[in-house]
């Protein structure tokens, strides 16, 4: 099977600077492939690369075994969805219809029948089945983060490139975005997902890519990328990687010291 | 969302306001005719002779000469007016965003004065059309160029920018006006007010043959406006190209506004009020927005132009003294609303 995303040696730059440099990375289909890093790492420049969005300095990317360029929009949007960061919709539209535009990609291509049942898997899988006649603009965070998740899954598409879906999360929705991500992982799609909560990367994804100032300093399974030495000089934080949990997942926490004492 | 049957109900009550109107608006004014004598003459019209035909020639010119295509040229004004709002709403993912407001008017009607002063108006209607739709196009690139910032419409860099092209246009027409003669000076007098007075069917036919197809292509282009509104780079992810869309609809906008006002004056806020009436009505799907807005604007200009022919006797009101009279309180509803509702939009 081709990789779903071949980049090799590609540097991006914004306003002059070089956001990310010289990465090389694979993401394969079956894959919930983590980007972590901390504030202002190029995690989300790195991400616009892969959509298309951020304009390539050197380097390639191929998405599918073609060179990204290559791509109409039309297909790149029957190929790859995007979830971004802030979601917002200028008019008062229904969840309903937003959910809807996600098959825009696919008209004159796919039936009623079809567009029907991904919208509607789309919606239970999004857990939004109540929200559906609201206005979209009077959702609060959270219900529009999983309004616009849901726009994503109805594109019906191989790769799902994530950009903190689970920012504005409560606990329980967090938890059921990223079994979203693993299920449509297990259905043979490629995931990329940027997260900051390392213990939940660690739990969800198959691969963890670390990136700093740019680059890529690590890549490989939840337990080979996340040390304690490797979290403490990416973050500079003391932290506490426990793997002897009750359900077997890896946890990462900072070294918390008393509060009292003024340095971390 | 809104039902089929709202929908129906709501474009047809627009559109019966229309019919209505058109006959009372023809039916009534100096010399009043009577909506049977107004059925005949419009079968008369287009070829079917009907004992309904006005027996007197000069009521029969009245109606074919003036009143027809002054309703006529009301019908359609409104029409592309109101969709030019609309369509400006949805690239600037602004409700605020129309044509008088930002300046894309007086602009235009900039272009038609110079067009007149400098004797561009000897090439005909087309002339004025030109140079209309250059003037509003300018306007309309500019205003777009200095409020969108980075994929969003900073609101009060938008309206600021309003004031500028406004000021600007409006100096340029002064200075117009002050080098042109007499004759050319009462004309643009008649352009800053807006006017459907002396609308004539070559006038109309130039309005028809630039401002339908235009209508048509904002309604081919709905589906992508929809898109436009979760924002330009998720529209773009699924698969819009919006620098397209952007730049034929800034062409669009500039069509629709220039030929109405090259004919027909500045006529402020009816692509404001109608499409939002019609999204607090049937909701923002661009379809039956712009569907319903067509409607919408024409029906509430001919009613307008009705009122300004009829509400002093003997004189002709400027018709866009009446929809500001309207759209002024009206925007300052909107302003209000949203401060209330979301911290205002700064």
């Amino acid at each position: 099977m081709t990789l779903a995303y071949e980049i090799c040696n590609l540097t991006c730059r914004l306003g002059g600077r070089e956001i990310v440099r010289d990465v090389d990375l694979d993401v394969r289909h079956g894959e919930v492939l983590a980007l972590v890093g901390p504030n202002g790492a190029g995690k989300s420049t790195l991400l616009g690369a892969m959509t298309g969005d951020v304009p390539i300095d050197r380097g390639s990317i191929r998405l599918g075994g073609r060179d990204l360029a290559e791509w109409s929009s039309r297909d790149l949007a029957r190929k790859r969805a995007v979830l971004m960061q802030a979601n917002q919709v200028s008019f008062p539209f229904t969840v309903r219809e937003v959910v809807e535009m996600g098959r825009n990609p696919w008209s004159g291509r796919a039936t009623a029948e079809e567009d029907e049942r991904a919208i509607a898997a789309a919606i239970e899988r999004t857990d939004i089945a109540h929200l559906l006649d609201r206005p979209f603009t009077a959702l609060s965070g959270g219900e529009k983060a999983r309004a616009s998740l849901a726009r994503v899954l109805a594109q019906e598409t191989d790769v799902v490139l994530l950009d903190e879906p689970t920012a504005a999360l409560d606990l329980r929705h967090q938890e059921e975005v990223m079994l979203v991500a693993r299920s449509l992982a297990a259905e043979g799609r490629a995931v990329v997902v940027v997260l900051h909560d390392l213990s939940l990367a660690a739990a969800r994804s198959d691969r963890i890519a670390i990136v700093e100032r740019g680059r890529i300093v690590s890549v490989g399974s939840p337990a080979e990328v996340l040390t304690a030495e490797r979290v403490e000089s990416v973050y500079g934080i003391a932290a506490h990687v426990l793997t002897d949990t009750p359900d077997g997942h890896l946890i990462v926490v900072p070294h918390r010291g008393r509060s009292d004492t003024a340095s971390l | 969302m809104v039902s089929a049957g709202r929908r129906t109900l709501v474009i047809a009550g627009f559109a019966v306001l229309l019919v209505v109107g058109t006959f009372v608006s023809a039916s009534v004014g100096q010399l009043d005719v009577g909506p049977r004598a107004v059925m005949g003459a419009m079968l008369h019209g287009v070829g079917i002779d009907t004992s309904w035909r006005p027996d007197d020639a000069i009521v029969e010119q009245t109606l074919l000469q003036i009143r027809f295509p002054r309703v006529m040229m009301s019908i359609l004004v409104g029409a592309t007016l109101a969709v030019a709002g609309a369509v400006m709403q949805a690239i600037f993912g602004n409700p605020l965003a129309e044509p008088g407001v930002v300046g894309v008017s007086s602009g235009a009607a900039l272009g038609a004065a110079v067009a007149i002063a400098f004797g561009v108006a000897s090439l005909g209607g087309w002339g004025i059309a030109a140079l209309a739709f250059l003037g509003g196009f300018g306007a309309t690139v500019l205003v777009y160029v200095t409020a969108r910032v980075g994929g969003r419409t900073e609101v009060v860099t938008l309206l600021l920018t309003g004031i500028a092209v406004n000021a600007f246009a409006g100096a340029g027409l002064a200075l117009v006006m002050f080098a042109a003669d007499t004759g050319s000076r009462e004309q643009i007098v008649f352009w800053q007010l807006g006017s459907m007075n002396g609308s004539r069917w070559s006038e109309v036919g130039t309005v028809a043959a630039v401002g339908l197809p235009a209508c048509a292509a904002a309604l081919a282009l709905a589906r992508r406006y929809d898109l436009l509104s979760l924002g330009e780079r998720t529209a773009a992810h699924l698969g819009l190209k919006v620098e397209q869309l952007r730049i034929g609809s800034i062409c669009l906008v500039a069509l629709l506004t220039g030929v109405g006002v090259a004919f027909a004056g500045i006529i402020m806020f009816v692509g404001l009020v109608v499409p939002h009436l019609v999204r607090m009505l049937l909701g923002p799907a661009h379809r039956v927005l712009l569907a319903a807005s067509m409607v919408g604007g024409a029906a509430l200009l001919v009613w307008a132009d009705l009122f300004a022919r009829t509400m002093m006797s003997g004189s002709d009101m400027p018709i866009g003294l009446l929809t500001s009279l309207i759209g002024g309180p009206f925007f300052f509803y909107l302003v209000r609303r949203t401060r209330s509702r979301a911290g205002g939009w700064a």
